[in-house]
């Protein structure tokens, strides 16, 4: 009697285990379809083309257009610059910290990249509005400085963390037999680091890309701080507005039921759709750099 | 004298490359402290007892913080509420009791795909789901942080769950207990560390957060107990710094709530690290 009752306490919670094990996949279910239904509206309207290649955004006029095509263009520029200058500054830290620093050395400026990492973005969005902007005004003489290249610098320092720590990680994974050969064949650390250390750790590093890549992407409140939110054809010294910031700055005064308020749901599921790629990208390249 | 041996082109390389390292480390962390040393210069001074005290009122001139901190909090209260139970609950079913590698593999990836989804979209849905049910209010906010914390409270929950030992499990079995029992004194008691972790990397996140925030949470500066509040509009710090500084231009303002934010996130931070070294010693022992 007792036994059939703790038979049917067991089979209850394993029943309530799975049920909440199957909630990550309940949530991206529902994020999808409810991106979906209220995406492909709006698109069925402008039509597929007009929608992703048309060249001018007028929302609001008389005779509204919704091309997106500035949106994308500017999301994949800036996020493009953003690898340019991220990718590089951060690899080379990782290198540093994976392979050279001192202990102590390498426990605070572990920290400190932590610390970059958790500083929310409108943080960085506000000292890039009255430090960087400025600056770039005064730098290059143009007449605004928020611009499409303070957006870049922007997001080429947000994605630093992701890239240095996946990065590092993929790095200390490379077995050290690998170095001490190359070592005692006469290569130098820094040879040794460069030549046997990274192409052992390509994968991981491709995959702090990538990460870097998706965090760009979607960012959007530093950008719309920085970038002036005008809906230009991407230009390093222009006002531009990406994907995202495209969704935040129009979404709080749209009106219900309106083909603006559709459209922006449209424009979210272009980014869904750019985010799904990356993540199949993060993922082939994380499980690749698993098996070695 | 190796250093003799090797060739000029050699030694560029080794030089040039050196070289890059330096400047890289000494830019990433010259950035942070830049960040730290500007934000913290330029928002404390204006960081007052009353400033952070009072609710903001234009007809005495008075501008308070008040609610947004009220607010802060509550919206972390409340996505813990939730987010603990879901994201260790999913933890434990993938370590004890999946056995389908199929199962395993998608909630896996799901849990991959949502911690890499913007919080904008995460905004977007959040408004289309939670909004439509309790009006925008921060338990609407909370609610789409649930979903946006999910992947990382059961991630951590995951790799803890992974370190109690196997022994302790085929112990208690021996000793005739049940499975649920097993997990309810053996195996969660062993993971609290991870639990912890979760929370405080969730904390951060929550802290930070305002894209996903802006249309399910809403933006009011109103002072409310929990449970009013939590039924009512407001805005959390992050996104009272972003309408101070964007829509009114009032930087002092949203300076002086930037370096309380930093300064939270350096506790955070600090917090984090005490309590992954404090866990480690233990288990060694």
């Amino acid at each position: 009697m007792m036994g059939c009752r703790k038979q049917a306490v067991e089979t209850v919670v394993h029943g309530i285990f799975l049920l909440l094990g199957l909630i990550t996949v309940g949530c991206v279910l529902l994020i999808t379809a409810y991106l979906v239904v209220s995406g492909i509206p709006a698109i069925r309207e402008i039509g597929l083309v007009a929608f992703l290649l048309g060249d001018t955004w007028a929302s609001t006029a008389a005779e509204p257009s919704f091309g997106i095509l500035p949106f994308i263009l500017t999301s994949v520029y800036g996020t493009a610059g953003a690898i340019f200058f991220g990718v590089p500054i951060g690899f080379m830290t990782a290198v540093y910290l994976a392979k050279m620093a001192p202990p102590k050395i390498k426990t605070v400026v572990e920290a400190a990249v932590s610390l970059l990492a958790g500083i929310p973005s409108v943080v960085y969005g506000l000292v890039g509005m009255l430090v960087l902007v400025p600056g770039i005004r005064v730098l290059f003489h143009v007449p605004d400085g928020a611009s499409l290249l303070a957006a870049i610098i922007v997001l080429a320092i947000m994605i630093l963390p992701s890239i240095i720590k996946v990065s590092v990680t993929a790095l200390e994974a490379v077995p050290p037999e690998y170095e001490d050969a190359s070592l005692a064949l006469g290569a130098t650390p820094i040879e040794t680091y460069f030549k046997v250390s990274v192409p052992a750790a390509k994968s991981g590093i491709a995959a702090a890309v990538v990460l870097g890549v998706g965090r760009a992407i979607g960012e959007a409140m530093a950008v719309i701080m920085v970038s002036g939110n005008v809906a230009n054809m991407p230009s390093l010294f222009q006002s531009v507005r990406f994907l995202t910031t495209a969704v935040a700055s129009e979404m709080s005064y749209a009106s219900p039921e309106s083909l603006q308020r559709q459209a922006l749901f449209s424009i979210a599921l272009v980014l869904y759709l750019f985010i799904l790629l990356i993540n199949a990208a993060l993922n082939f390249f994380l499980k690749r750099s698993k098996e070695g | 004298m190796e250093q003799n041996s090797i060739s000029a082109k050699r030694k560029a390389y080794i030089v040039l490359m050196r070289s890059f390292i330096a400047v890289s480390v000494a830019l990433t962390c010259g950035l942070t402290l830049f960040l730290i040393g500007y934000v913290l210069i330029s928002g404390l001074p204006h960081v007052t007892w009353s400033f952070l005290t009072t609710t903001p009122s234009i007809l005495n001139g008075r501008i308070g913080i008040l609610p947004d901190i009220m607010n802060t909090i509550y919206i972390i209260l409340a996505t813990l509420l939730f987010v603990l139970p879901l994201g260790v609950g999913a933890a434990v079913y993938l370590t004890e009791y999946a056995t389908n590698k199929r199962v395993v593999a998608a909630i896996e990836y799901a849990a991959e795909t949502l911690s890499g989804i913007p919080s904008i979209i995460y905004g977007l849905v959040g408004m289309l789901l939670f909004t439509g049910i309790f009006g925008t209010s921060l338990i609407a906010g909370a609610f789409t942080l649930v979903i946006m914390n999910l992947p990382t409270v059961m991630r951590t929950a995951q790799e803890s769950l992974k370190t109690v030992p196997q022994s302790y499990r085929e112990g208690a079995f021996g000793l005739g207990a049940g499975k649920w029992r097993v997990i309810r004194t053996v195996v969660l008691p062993g993971c609290i560390d991870g639990i912890i972790t979760g929370c405080i990397l969730s904390v951060g996140r929550i802290l930070g957060e305002s894209a996903a925030l802006l249309f399910t949470a809403g933006a009011a500066h109103k002072l409310f107990g929990l449970f009013d509040g939590l039924m009512n509009q407001g805005a959390t710090l992050t996104v009272a710094l972003y309408f101070y500084a964007k829509e009114s231009g009032e930087f002092d303002i949203a300076f002086a709530i930037a370096a309380i934010l930093m300064l939270l996130t350096l506790m955070i931070n600090l917090s984090a690290l005490f309590i992954g070294r404090y866990f480690k010693k233990r288990r060694a022992l």
